[in-house]
């Protein structure tokens, strides 16, 4: 195993003094995806620089998820789906020979859409999964898990009860509990789909308080409903658009700020106001 | 209430005329019963008609057929338990707790004697096939249902055929394999091996379809966190549905323990206590029933009927078993095996 050394010394973020942004980059090159015959999504290339939370929003069926589910090897779960193009990984090509699939998958976190904690562990169990399921030996667990547990913002809510079962969470709670349970394996990349389109507002802002919190260690690609939410967590921003019987195309990416307020083309600016989608 | 009971008394009071005065001959007395309900169908719609109008009629008259159904199916089984519960009890003292039947001439008293050759042979039995065929069972299904690989389908189509099979074929299966080419003589583990052939595609089946019922989001969760597949099923998939696990384990305990063709093939049977079931004959429940409840005098087929009320509680105590397993939600950890030092962490803090 290449793997590196699992890094769970990582300073706390309010301990952090100047850091340059940790994390990968990731980049999608020509990216294009079938399901059986039928193209969903057609020569995506979209760059996710270390620092930068990237969102990739657009309406449904538009392929944004599919794209993100390419970008760790999910995307080939379903028995017909089929690939063109490349993803890499600071550089190195994650659909290659030189990486094994399962370390791409430990590099490249995912949160999903609706909370999805293991129901027969507990909430430390919970956080400490990925290392069982990589096979990995951590000295410190239980560092390890307070670690990961802050770093989600989840550590002063289950402090005190880390050994019940994580199904007795709230949905907020959950979903930061899986956070804590992608952060725990040290990704470099971590891709969050719809992360709160299951939760109330007021968990939507800790998430969003979270992805703040964790931008400079991770790398995070976003997908979102929520145009709101996409101005106020990323600072890249990528629009997807399938017209009728075609595949999902990047009509414009950019900077967040640039995308709402001077997008350069009309789908786009119709879109970000609320005329369609 | 009142319609119905006066409904009931009316056709019941006709019904003893017919029987008792009018008719010139017996007949069975399960044709009274026939005919009671018979009569007391018009009479109870004629009641509610004539007060509530035939509506009301229409909708009493359903319900007192579905009850009519439920009660013909429920008084049966009551019978059958209340009746071995009654024939059982008779004999039973606590040496048939402690006693064999090496001793026991054929006119001793039913009181007289034991059964705990037997009651250790039926549980040696069963835990050596519930430890041959879960294993095989678990696996077949975490094929059936995880990787889904291209022999699912005939393996299913077997699975549920030998749901089916006759449990004599089982016991002449292993007779033939083993008993009859002199390679084995008879005794507790070939009756085991019989006993896991039937118990195989009921823990296949069950446990396929609470492997089913896992949520694939989180299947996707663990390999997202880089798991190879094996161990996203071993560690994820496996434990979240321990609880219907167990249930299909027990399940299929429930199926094979009160089997007689096999055994009867496989153990040869004895009156003796033989703890060990590698090697010589060895004795079971179902045998002890079988040899006990064939023999002309009255003791011993009253002490047949307390061995079949044994069985009937053994039976009884793994449903209970399965359902309270069953309904342990997930991560209440009602069966937990304490680990060493996972209290640690929580006093620490």
């Amino acid at each position: 195993m290449t793997a590196p050394e699992l890094d769970h010394t990582r300073p706390m973020p309010q301990q952090e003094a100047t850091p340059g942004p940790m994390g990968g980059v990731l980049e999608g090159v020509d990216v294009s995806c079938w399901f059986g015959a039928r193209k969903v999504l057609e020569g995506v290339n979209i760059k996710m620089d270390a620092g930068v939370v990237t969102a990739l929003i657009g309406p449904s069926g538009c392929g944004k998820s599919t794209f993100l589910r390419t970008l760790n090897r999910m995307h080939e779960l379903v028995p017909i789906a089929s690939l063109a193009g490349s993803v890499l990984l600071d550089g190195h090509d994650i659909y290659g020979v030189g990486l094994r699939l399962t370390e791409v998958r430990r590099r490249i976190g995912m949160v999903f859409q609706k909370p999805n904690p293991f129901p027969a562990m507990t909430i430390a169990d919970n956080v400490a999964a990925g290392l069982k399921l990589t096979g990995k030996k951590v000295s410190d667990r239980d560092g390890l898990i307070e670690t990961s547990l802050r770093r989600a913002g989840l550590w002063n809510e289950v402090r005190n009860r880390l050994d019940a079962p994580a199904g007795g969470l709230s949905g907020g709670q959950q979903q930061r509990l899986c956070i804590a349970r992608s952060l725990a394996v040290s990704p470099d990349i971590l891709l969050m789909d719809e992360p709160c389109s299951a939760l109330d507002p007021t968990s939507t802002r800790r998430i969003e308080e979270t992805i703040h919190e964790l931008k400079d260690q991770v790398t995070i690609i976003i997908v979102t409903h929520n145009m709101q939410q996409a101005q106020r967590v990323s600072q890249h921003c990528a629009f997807f658009l399938a017209a009728e019987n075609e595949p999902g195309r990047v009509v414009e990416q950019g900077p967040t700020e640039q995308i709402f307020s001077d997008p350069h083309d009309p789908r786009t600016a119709d879109y970000v106001n609320g005329r369609f989608g | 209430m009142a319609e119905s009971a006066g409904a009931l008394a009316a056709s019941f009071f006709l019904t003893w005329l017919i029987f008792n005065r009018l008719l010139p001959f017996r007949i069975m007395p399960l044709a009274f019963f026939v005919i009671w309900f018979v009569l007391f169908l018009p009479i109870y719609w004629f009641v509610i008609k004539d007060g509530q109008g035939a509506t009301a009629a229409k909708d009493r008259l359903a319900t007192a057929f579905v009850i009519a159904g439920a009660m013909f199916t429920f008084v049966p089984i009551v019978t059958v338990v209340a009746y071995v519960l009654f024939r059982g009890l008779k004999s039973l003292r606590p040496n048939f707790f402690t006693e064999t039947m090496q001793v026991v001439g054929p006119l001793a008293k039913a009181t007289e004697g034991g059964a705990i050759h037997s009651i250790i042979g039926t549980l040696e039995q069963l835990a050596l096939a519930t430890i041959i065929a879960v294993p095989l069972g678990v696996l077949t299904a975490v094929y059936l249902s995880e990787i889904k690989g291209p022999l699912a389908r005939p393996v299913r189509l077997v699975a549920d055929a030998m749901t089916a099979l006759p449990s004599i074929v089982a016991g002449l299966f292993i007779f033939s394999l083993f008993i009859k080419p002199h390679i084995f003589t008879q005794s507790g583990l070939l009756g085991a091996f019989a006993l896991s052939i039937l118990m195989l595609p009921t823990v296949t089946i069950t446990a396929e379809q609470v492997l089913r019922v896992v949520p694939g989001s989180l299947r996707e969760a663990a390999l997202a966190l880089g798991a190879p597949y094996w161990r996203s099923v071993l560690m994820v998939v496996l434990p979240t549905a321990r609880a219907g696990l167990s249930t299909a384990v027990i399940l299929g305990m429930a199926r094979v323990v009160g089997e007689t063709a096999p055994v009867l093939m496989t153990t040869g049977g004895t009156t003796a206590l033989n703890t060990n079931p590698f090697s010589g004959f060895q004795d079971n429940l179902p045998l002890f029933v079988f040899a006990q409840i064939r023999s002309s005098q009255d003791s011993q087929v009253d002490r047949g009927w307390t061995g079949a009320l044994i069985l009937l509680v053994v039976v009884l105590l793994l449903f209970i078993l399965a359902r309270v397993i069953g309904s342990a939600k997930p991560g209440q950890r009602r069966f937990r095996i304490p680990v060493p030092g996972r209290g640690r962490r929580r006093s620490g803090r």
